[in-house]
This record gives C-alpha cells, sequence and structure tokens, in this order.
C-alpha cells in the first residue's frame, strides 16, 4: 500500500493541476449552500472518482481506493483550500455509503457505493416521520407483503437533500405484532416515482434542504431489503453511529476536512473584534479565546474519539460525545459571537462591501440546529449514559409489548 | 489519558498505580496532611527509582529520556498522582532538573542532578511574585551584577516546596529588563522563608524573601534565551498541572458514579434518574476533552513543536476549568455526605482547585491566547 507521505505529495500535486482553489474569504461550507442542486459536486466527485481520489477509505472491489482512514485524512486537509464535491459527505457517503458497506448484500454494495463515488446518484434519509422525532423506533409508515414484494405507505420528513436524491434509505414497519424495536425493515427506495411525492421545508435561516415525502403504494422488493426483515433497527443504529460520527466531524468516509469548523470566514470573530477596534476590551479578549479554545478542544476529542474508536479503547458509541460537544459547544459560539457583535450582529452592510459581522445573528438564531439534528443533545446524553456509563435504560413502557398495543400518536397522514 | 498508549507507558502506568495505591492510599495521604513535610522522604527515593525524577533528563544526564524529555511519561505518573492525590514536589523538581538538563553548564549538573533525580535532593522553582501578573511580565525580583557576583532583592510567592527545598531557580530581572534565572542554595545568607497555608493536604508552599542574597556569577544558568526558555518552563509546569487535575477529576467521576449505581432512593437508583444520567454524560464529555487537550499539548510539547505553547495554554484554560466544576459535580452528586471531612471528595477538589490556580488561572491563560490570536498574521492561521 502507498504510504500517506507518498500519496500525499502526489495529491498535492493532482489538486493543484485539477481543481480550483476557494475564492479568498470563502469557505467550503459557504459553497455548499450555492450549490444546492449538487451539480458541482456531481462535477467535482467525477473527477475526483477518475483520478483515483474519490472513496478513499472505500474497499476497491465498490470503487474505491482501499487505502486506510490516515490517507483519506491526509487527502481531506491537504483539498481544504479547494472545491470539493462537499453535497456528496452528508448523507450519500459517511452515512449510508458507510451503512450499506456494514449492512447491505453483495449486490446492492456492487450496485450502489460506485454510483455514489461516481458522483452519479444522492442518497437521502427517510427515518423521521411527522408523527415521531426522537423516538424513531415508533415509526408508522407500514411495509406489507404483496406477492413477492412490499408496498410502503406513510409519511416521512426532515430528509436533507431529497430533492436532489436518487435513491433513499427507508425505515417502516413490516410486522406490528411485536414489540417496536423487533418488526422494523429497512429498504432502498426510488425516490424519483410517482409514488413518491416530495415537498422542500423552508427553515428559519432561508435553507430549503429539508423536505417532506408522502409515499403512496411505493413497491419495492425483497432485493430492496438492507439487512434482515424485522431487523431494520440494528441497521438504524449503525446508520444514526455513522451519522453521529459524520455531523462531529469524526467520519473516515468524507471529503470534509476532518476537524472543528475554527476557519470560518463568516464566523470570524477575530477579524470582527479588529475592525470594531475591540482588541484592548478585556472582556472581549478573554471571549475571543474562549471561542478559540472551544475550536481547539474540539479537533483533540474528535482526534482522540476517533483513534480511540478505531482502536477499541473507545466505544463504538462515544461519537455522542462528539456530537453533544459539537452541539454544546455550538451554543455558546453563538452567544460569544452576538455578544461581540453588538449591533453589527443584528444589522450589516449588503455584499459586496459585507461586513464580516453578517451571519453572526442567522448563526444564533439558528444554533440549536446542531442540538437537534441527527438526534438531540438529549438523546446523546441518554447515550452517553447508557451505551458508556451503563447507567440504567429509560424506562419505555412501549419496549415489551407488541406495536398494535402500544400507546402512541396517530398518524398525520398516509398509515 | 494517553489514548493509544505503547507497552513501554503500559508497563509505566501499571507499575505507577499499583506503586501509589500500596504506598499512599488515601488514608495515607490524611496522615500525612498533618505532618511538616507532606510526604516521606524514603518514599520519594523509590519514587525516584521508578523514574518519576528522571524522564526530563537526558540519559547521558543519569535520566531516563532518551532525546533528552519525555514529557508523555511524566504526564501519565502526574495523571496517576492526581487520581490519588498524592503528596510529592513533583512540578518543581522535574521543571528545575529539566532547567539543568538543557540550560545548564556542566559543573551545574555534576553538583545538582544526581541528588534531583536519585530523590534525595528538592528544587523549587521560583518564577511566581505575589500582586504581579502571571509568566515572564509579572517578573520584577531585582538581579544586578557587581564585582563577579550577581545579588538578588525581591519576592517570590506561592513557591511550591519552598520550605523544605535545597535549592532554588530563581527568575530574576537585570537593570537592563532582561531575565536571568540563578541558582540559589536554600541556605544562603539573606534568604528567609515564610511557609504558607495553603487549600491541598499534602503540597507545601512557602513565600521566599530574598534580600541582597549574594551568589556567584557562575550561578547564572546560561540559557541561549531566558525568555524562550521560562516559556518552556511554564508550558510543562501546565501541562503536567492539567494532567493531575484530569486525573483527579477521572477518579473523582468514578467513585462518585459508583455511588449513584448503590444509592437507592424512592426504590430506585440514584443511577436510573434521568436528570443525573443527563450529568453524568456531560461530566464524561468534558473529562474526555480534557484527556484529549492534555494529550494533545503533551505531545506538541515533547515534539517541540511550535504551537505547543498555545496548547498548554488552551489546555490550562480549558481543564482548569472543567476539572474543578467536575468535581464540584461530584460533590453535589453525592449529596449532603460529600461537604464533610470524612468524604474524600474535597481532597480532590483541594488539590485542583489549587492546580487550576497556580501559574496562571484559566483567564489568564485565554489573556495569552488573546494576545496570540491578536497578532495579524496569526489571524488565519490560528489553531
Amino acid at each position: 500500500m502507498i504510504d500517506v507521505e507518498e500519496f500525499l505529495l502526489r495529491a498535492r500535486a493532482w489538486l493543484k493541476e485539477n481543481l480550483t482553489p476557494l475564492p479568498q474569504g470563502v469557505s467550503q461550507s459557504d459553497r455548499l449552500e450555492w450549490d444546492e442542486e449538487g451539480d458541482l459536486s456531481r462535477e467535482l466527485q467525477r473527477l475526483l472518482f477518475d483520478a483515483g481520489y474519490a472513496g478513499i477509505a472505500f474497499p476497491e472491489e465498490y470503487g474505491g481506493r482501499g487505502l486506510t482512514v490516515a490517507h483519506q485524512k491526509a487527502f481531506a486537509d491537504e483539498a481544504s483550500g479547494y472545491e470539493m464535491p462537499l453535497r456528496f459527505d452528508i448523507p450519500t457517503l459517511t452515512i449510508l455509503g458507510a451503512t450499506l458497506l456494514d449492512h447491505g448484500t453483495e449486490e446492492q454494495r456492487k450496485r450502489y457505493i460506485p454510483a455514489m463515488l461516481r458522483g452519479d446518484e444522492y442518497w437521502a434519509q427517510f427515518l423521521s416521520e411527522p408523527s415521531g422525532g426522537s423516538d424513531l423506533a415508533g415509526c408508522l409508515t407500514r411495509a406489507t407483503r404483496r406477492g413477492d414484494e412490499w408496498v410502503i405507505n406513510g409519511s416521512k420528513v426532515w430528509s436533507s437533500g431529497a430533492f436532489r436524491s436518487s435513491y433513499a434509505i427507508c425505515l417502516a414497519r413490516t410486522n406490528w405484532e411485536v414489540p417496536k424495536h423487533r418488526g422494523l425493515t429497512m429498504f432502498i427506495v426510488k425516490v424519483d416515482q410517482p409514488a413518491v411525492q416530495l415537498a422542500r421545508i423552508q427553515r428559519l435561516n432561508g435553507s430549503r434542504e429539508f423536505c417532506q415525502e408522502f409515499l403512496d403504494d411505493v413497491v419495492v422488493t425483497d432485493a430492496d431489503v438492507v439487512g434482515e426483515v424485522d431487523d431494520g433497527w440494528t441497521v438504524t443504529t449503525t446508520l444514526l453511529r455513522h451519522e453521529r460520527n459524520a455531523t462531529s466531524g469524526g467520519s473516515p468516509y468524507g471529503n470534509l476536512r476532518s476537524r472543528g469548523p475554527s476557519a470560518e470566514p463568516r464566523y470570524d470573530l477575530v477579524s470582527h473584534a479588529v475592525q470594531a477596534g475591540l482588541t484592548e476590551d478585556r472582556w472581549v479578549r478573554q471571549q475571543l479565546a474562549e471561542a478559540h479554545i472551544l475550536d481547539v478542544v474540539h479537533g483533540h476529542l474528535i482526534a482522540r474519539v476517533l483513534a480511540g474508536t478505531r482502536a477499541s479503547t473507545l466505544s463504538p458509541h462515544s461519537g455522542s460525545l462528539l456530537k453533544l460537544f459539537t452541539g454544546t459547544k455550538n451554543m455558546r459560539r453563538g452567544t460569544l459571537a452576538i455578544d461581540i457583535g453588538g449591533a453589527d450582529a443584528v444589522s450589516w452592510r449588503r455584499r459586496p462591501s459585507g461586513d464580516v459581522t453578517e451571519g453572526f445573528g442567522e448563526q444564533y438564531l439558528s444554533r440549536q440546529a446542531r442540538c437537534l439534528a441527527g438526534g438531540s443533545n438529549e438523546m446523546q446524553r441518554n447515550i452517553i449514559s447508557e451505551r458508556l456509563l451503563n447507567m440504567p435504560r429509560e424506562l419505555g413502557t412501549d419496549a415489551k409489548v407488541p406495536f398494535n398495543e402500544a400507546r402512541r400518536n396517530r398518524p398525520q397522514r398516509g398509515s | 489519558m494517553i489514548i493509544e498508549p505503547n507497552e513501554q507507558q503500559e508497563l509505566l502506568l501499571s507499575t505507577t498505580r499499583q506503586f501509589l495505591a500500596k504506598e499512599v492510599p488515601l488514608s495515607r495521604v490524611r496522615e500525612l496532611g498533618g505532618t511538616d513535610l507532606g510526604f516521606d522522604r524514603g518514599w520519594w527515593k523509590q519514587a525516584a527509582e521508578l523514574g518519576w525524577t528522571s524522564f526530563l533528563v537526558d540519559e547521558t544526564q543519569g535520566g531516563l529520556a532518551e532525546d533528552g524529555f519525555d514529557l508523555v511519561n511524566l504526564v501519565l505518573i502526574a495523571a496517576e498522582m492526581g487520581r490519588l492525590v498524592a503528596p510529592g514536589p513533583l512540578v518543581p523538581v522535574n521543571v528545575v532538573a529539566a532547567a539543568l538538563s538543557r540550560g545548564g553548564t556542566d559543573d551545574q549538573r555534576k553538583e545538582h542532578l544526581p541528588g534531583l533525580v536519585a530523590g534525595e535532593k528538592f528544587a523549587a522553582w521560583c518564577v511566581a511574585e505575589p500582586g504581579n501578573p502571571f509568566g515572564s511580565a509579572g517578573v520584577r525580583l531585582k538581579a544586578t551584577r557587581a564585582m563577579g557576583k550577581i545579588v538578588l532583592d525581591g519576592v517570590k510567592s506561592p513557591i511550591e516546596a519552598a520550605p523544605f527545598a535545597d535549592l532554588f531557580l530563581v527568575t530574576a530581572r537585570l537593570p537592563n529588563g532582561s531575565l536571568i534565572q540563578v541558582l540559589v542554595p536554600a541556605d544562603a545568607p539573606g534568604i528567609q522563608i515564610n511557609e504558607l497555608d495553603n487549600l491541598d493536604l499534602v503540597r507545601r508552599f512557602g513565600e521566599v524573601v530574598f534580600r541582597d542574597v549574594t551568589v556567584s556569577v557562575d550561578a547564572e544558568v546560561p540559557h541561549e534565551s531566558v525568555d524562550d526558555e521560562l516559556r518552556r518552563q511554564l508550558e510543562i509546569a501546565a501541562i503536567l498541572h492539567c494532567a493531575e487535575m484530569t486525573g483527579a477529576a477521572d477518579r473523582a467521576f468514578e467513585f462518585t458514579l459508583e455511588y449513584l449505581f448503590d444509592r437507592f432512593s424512592f426504590g430506585r437508583s440514584l443511577a436510573s434518574y434521568q436528570a443525573l444520567k443527563h450529568r453524568a454524560a456531560d461530566m464524561l464529555m468534558r473529562l474526555e476533552a480534557c484527556k484529549a487537550t492534555v494529550e494533545a499539548a503533551a505531545c506538541a510539547c515533547q515534539e517541540r513543536q511550535e504551537s505547543s505553547s498555545m496548547l498548554a495554554s488552551v489546555a490550562k484554560s480549558w481543564v482548569g476549568d472543567a476539572a474543578p466544576e467536575i468535581v464540584q459535580e461530584c460533590v453535589q452528586l453525592n449529596g449532603g455526605i460529600a461537604v464533610t471531612w470524612e468524604h474524600d471528595v474535597h481532597i480532590y477538589l483541594r488539590r485542583v482547585t489549587v492546580d487550576r490556580n497556580i501559574h496562571g488561572t484559566p483567564a489568564d491563560h485565554r489573556e495569552r491566547i488573546a494576545s496570540y490570536l491578536l497578532q495579524p498574521r496569526k489571524l488565519v492561521e490560528a489553531s
């Protein structure tokens, strides 16, 4: 296997030759917002794939390079100043590609993973439902046997980027006679078909990434089952673990630089302090340092959890520590930004001259997004206390009774 | 503390843990709290045999460090000491030994290193001054050169190990404003040591007054740059204190967790209450972040990376805030018994509180970081 340094040298030359550096003052996440349809990412992903830089840590038989996490990380760091196909990171590669590696059949892996890596197909997650948030296993979407097929009916929500996705992974109830965790099955569903109706949800910051779907007699076959029938919860648990890692910067499968988002130009408190003449203010200096410390410590924690889970000295559920850190850090950072920004954080000059505080206020309004998406802070605290510290599980009155006898919300539509 | 320890580190860890558990369990720490020294001299010699005084001294000078500096090993020891709130002047002895190993003259090394390394002699590291800011800016103790002598005038405080040290490494300021480090024997005329009370049971601190203390010019430690050297000494001390705080918080969290499992109220274990589970989760997250931060700072310092000084300040600020708060959460979770003398948690709280504030509070280290962030050329690459 090519060693990391040699690999990095080649990657460096290739990146310089083939990719466009990000414009001054533009971060990778800025580009993400501007590439809503994901077409730029499709092109870039294809470029990486053709050059052997896509799926660096994915096995070769599924279109990857079969190298190590260290190779992937080195490449991501090196590429952090370039236009990169970040749209493919979450959830396509880091969550769903990783889950198919763990639970997909050989046919599924061969059919779907290379298409992700080539930049041909985006994926979405049909997991949450309008009737349930944290209680994912309380899923009401049903898949019913009809001859050799399954027919899916129900409604899904919070599925990021479904409008650009070719496929989705979809959790549905296949057995109502058993307790809730034991009657679920995970399916692969084609998104672009008349039986799937899709609506986009606008977030308070204007983003239209989130979608809601209405599944009306969606037909799939046994070949579309991921894992075992009625064992979809096992697949879900794996998927959520990959999700926590991915959204906290701890995934080995993505293109994004795997560290805390410290140097985001649109969130640059230091530049604002300099421009606003606050650099001698003792209190502002303390706050600038605190924001920096949070980012540095976050980076250290990511490195520790990645190393510890790889070496099995930490539980595989340790991604929840990262997720909780990300959520609580975001809250604190939001406060620091709006404090330091003062009036400039709530009103600012329009681009192109622009103010560095643009974004401070918006970030503050939606700072809880990271405390909610992919499992709320409260769910992470449950996981940490129950899985890492072995404290007793929360009492769930529905976990032991057949699902059709458990108390639950009424379905809002479709099942 | 170290996420992937190698075999040699594993061995050091288990040896240190066994030694501490056998020789200085908490019951013994309580007894030692009532003694003048706070520890037993014979015990310190045993500890020295296990390497506690040797990891920052080069092999060629009687130490154990292959390339002259093995901070990660010492960090493992400091963390274990924290876990049992062990006595012993680990920080001053090692910081002074490291300074001599790196910058001392042959004569200075020959005279002082063997005793320090063997655990027979003790050194105190005199930087802090009462009422002055932390670090080099706070050094005002006057040094003047006159007729082949150096004369020292001023006060150092609080100085760990001062009441029993044989030797002081004193940082002083020359009339031209530059810094100098000088070795002064504890019995030099003009030195007065006033023992201080402090929060910790077994640590000993003193105020050292220098009145026209005169030493030969040979007593100067000829560092290439005293500023750089002092920064490095502060870095080592900060990292060791952080390791100790993290070890202490780690152990306090362990026994608190055991208590939560064992204690039943209203027919169920405390560990089953979600309000308490969520607090335990927050504590574990902060604790893991402490461990990550200490390891990163120690490795950067050992590898002499440029970022290491800032990473040490990040650690002192983060761990200095987190560790005492974690231990105080332990007090709350253990309930009323935890505010009694009989319960062990206050011994931990004493130690982490002293470590938090000695050689720069979290706020002092944040101020250092702010200065660094606001240097124009650092604005982009700051991390």
